[in-house]
């Protein structure tokens, strides 16, 4: 029982954490999936999404390092896709060389620190706390509840962290799935789905590239942006193994959803997102120390992709083994 | 219409790869021609095809369509003009997004940020009812379902959707089964001929090479050698095409893919 109240209670922490990916993972969708491009500056930007949100907070801007954070991975995005579309640079190492230049640069923006406290500091999340609590109090007011009731334990579930996180995701996907199917949109999926339809087609996929990029890093600094408020702390590493993470997420998702319609497959990626930070809650839970989360996500993603490759592979293995075994003469049947 | 005058291309110039892909090129295309393309593997008819839509910038000449000088003018762009179909029909739409998608991709209505309207669904029933293959009814099913006729018929469908200045085919109906491939090549001329369109096609059927078109040229090592319309090419024979390559060529028209009846 100690167990899975343990659990129960560490599981609010979980989702809001979960959430809070998922905004990464959402932006992989469209990089990723999407563009089919694997944007390996992912990790620099969502460490630079929660270095000028941390930043901002602290000048006293709480609500303007939102929009600000987007902005600066939109930047790094554009960097990103200007460096693959225009100047010749392979993707894989575009991102890389726009990751680690990112590194210097978030030291820069955090004034030659690489720790950052935002105890006492103002943020979206100190300052919809309240709100939170009053609408929780007037609840249990009308219901005539008190504070050990049911009522209670559901409404706190719900912090001011899981509520700003779900508004977060819930307009993420929204904007993804009205996106995707303009005109735009659907260039963009064209640009990752046949870049040889794309190259003998009215499209620019210079443009559509940069488009894809600066969206999913606007999304992945937001990422770290809310990351760094909510945890009142920001560090230089933070990001660090965070494209594995949220890779091993939209691969689960995409084992759970498969493939279906974009704002199906959406969901599918938050989702996955919140399942591995619960199935990670669980696993420390029996005690494997946090420093293992990096490698779980590493292993998920080999599952995930080398399992099919290995599915397919199988039967030739099978007939192989087979022949070995003297099965020579009837190893066309069965 | 469509004028090339004395375009040049080396591959690698410069190594031991060194390959002159176009001679000093040079073809006047009049409004409404359909020229069927012949030659030898490796005698620069599709290099020709990726120069006038902008695969590559040419090392030297100058390529004007309709009065326009696009000799510099970028892929994407000309594309605006030119429709291309290849031989292998994974090439010309997206097998992830569905059938209404690739066309609404195509035709390339409204502004960016404008999605699929009720109007357009309809415009693209009426047309893929045209092809009479029972599209208009997987509008929602991904291209990756559909064969590969279906696939080369939809892509032409997605080439001439707004009619270009110029349709390019090369070899489009090359990887199909002989019934497809008729099938498609009659799509092909009926939509060229409703809409009045200039069309270049590479075939490696010398049968269709005469039948098809008002014009026949021939190339070999990136020129062309032999060009023929009217009334002499009316009176040709497959065989008289393959003794004018001999005597054009001085050897013989030989190339694995041939189809001479």
């Amino acid at each position: 029982m100690d167990f899975f109240s343990g659990l129960f209670s560490a599981l609010p922490t979980a989702i809001e954490l979960g959430l809070f990916n998922a905004l990464t993972v959402l932006a992989l969708f469209l990089s990723y999936s999407m563009l089919n491009v694997c944007d390996l500056s992912t990790d620099g930007c969502y460490t630079l999404g929660a270095a000028v949100g941390a930043v901002v907070a602290i000048s006293g801007q709480p609500y303007l390092s939102i929009p600000i954070a987007m902005g600066a991975g939109i930047i790094s995005g554009f960097i990103t896709a200007i460096l693959q579309t225009k100047m010749g640079v392979d993707s894989l190492l575009a991102g890389i060389i726009v990751n680690t230049g990112l590194y210097s640069v978030n030291i820069a923006i955090m004034g030659n620190k690489s720790l950052l406290n935002l105890n006492g500091v103002q943020t979206v999340f100190s300052d919809f706390k309240p709100v939170m609590d009053s609408v929780k109090n007037n609840v249990l007011d009308i219901f005539g509840a008190d504070k050990d009731s049911v009522l209670s334990t559901i409404l706190d579930f719900f912090s001011s962290d899981i509520i700003i996180g779900l508004i977060a995701v819930t307009i993420v996907t929204i904007f993804l799935s009205l996106f995707l199917k303009t005109r735009m949109g659907l260039a963009v999926r064209a640009t990752g789905n046949n870049p040889d339809m794309v190259r003998s087609s009215s499209i620019n996929p210079t443009v559509t590239t940069i488009v894809g990029l600066c969206i999913a890093n606007a999304f992945t600094a937001l990422s770290g942006c809310l990351f760094a408020q909510s945890q009142k702390s920001m560090s230089i590493d933070v990001g660090t193994g965070m494209v594995t993470v949220a890779l091993a997420a939209l691969l689960i998702g995409g084992a759970f959803m498969g493939k279906g319609k974009i704002p199906k497959r959406a969901v599918g990626a938050i989702l996955g997102a919140i399942i591995f930070r619960i199935v990670y809650t669980i696993a420390l839970r029996f005690h494997m120390p946090s420093f293992m989360l990096k490698l779980v996500s590493s292993v998920i993603v080999i599952a995930a992709i080398t399992g099919p490759y290995i599915k397919s592979k199988y039967p030739e293995f099978a007939r192989r083994m087979k022949y070995r075994k003297g099965g020579r003469i009837n190893n066309a049947d069965s | 219409m469509l004028t090339l005058d004395n375009i040049s291309k080396t591959f690698n110039p410069g190594t031991v790869n060194s390959k002159l892909a176009l001679d000093k090129l040079s073809l006047d295309v009049e409004n409404g021609d359909f020229i069927t393309v012949i030659g030898a593997n490796g005698a620069g008819k599709s290099t020709m095809f990726n120069a006038i839509s902008g695969v590559f910038m040419t090392d030297s000449g100058s390529i004007i369509l309709d009065g326009k000088d696009i000799t510099f003018m970028p892929e994407y762009k000309r594309s605006k003009t030119i429709g291309r179909l290849f031989q292998d029909p994974m090439k010309g739409s997206a097998p992830d997004m569905t059938i209404e998608e690739n066309l609404a991709l195509a035709a390339g209505r409204g502004g960016w940020l404008s999605r699929i309207k009720k109007s357009d669904r309809e415009f693209f029933r009426e047309k893929l009812s045209e092809l009479d293959m029972g599209l208009e009814n997987r509008m929602n099913n991904p291209v990756g379902l559909l064969s590969g006729g279906q696939r080369q018929a939809l892509t032409l469908m997605m080439a001439t959707i707004n009619p270009p200045k110029l349709l390019l085919l090369d070899e489009h109906t090359a990887a199909l089964d002989p019934k497809t491939a008729e099938k498609v090549l009659e799509l092909t001329t009926k939509i060229v001929d409703e809409n009045k369109l200039t069309c270049l096609m590479v075939t490696h059927n010398m049968q269709s090479a005469l039948e098809l078109g008002n014009r026949t040229i021939m190339m070999m090592d990136g020129r062309i050698i032999y060009d023929v319309k009217g009334k002499e090419r009316d009176r040709l024979s497959v065989q008289d095409l393959l003794d004018r390559f001999k005597e054009n060529a001085g050897r013989a028209l030989t190339n694995d893919r041939m189809l001479l009846i």
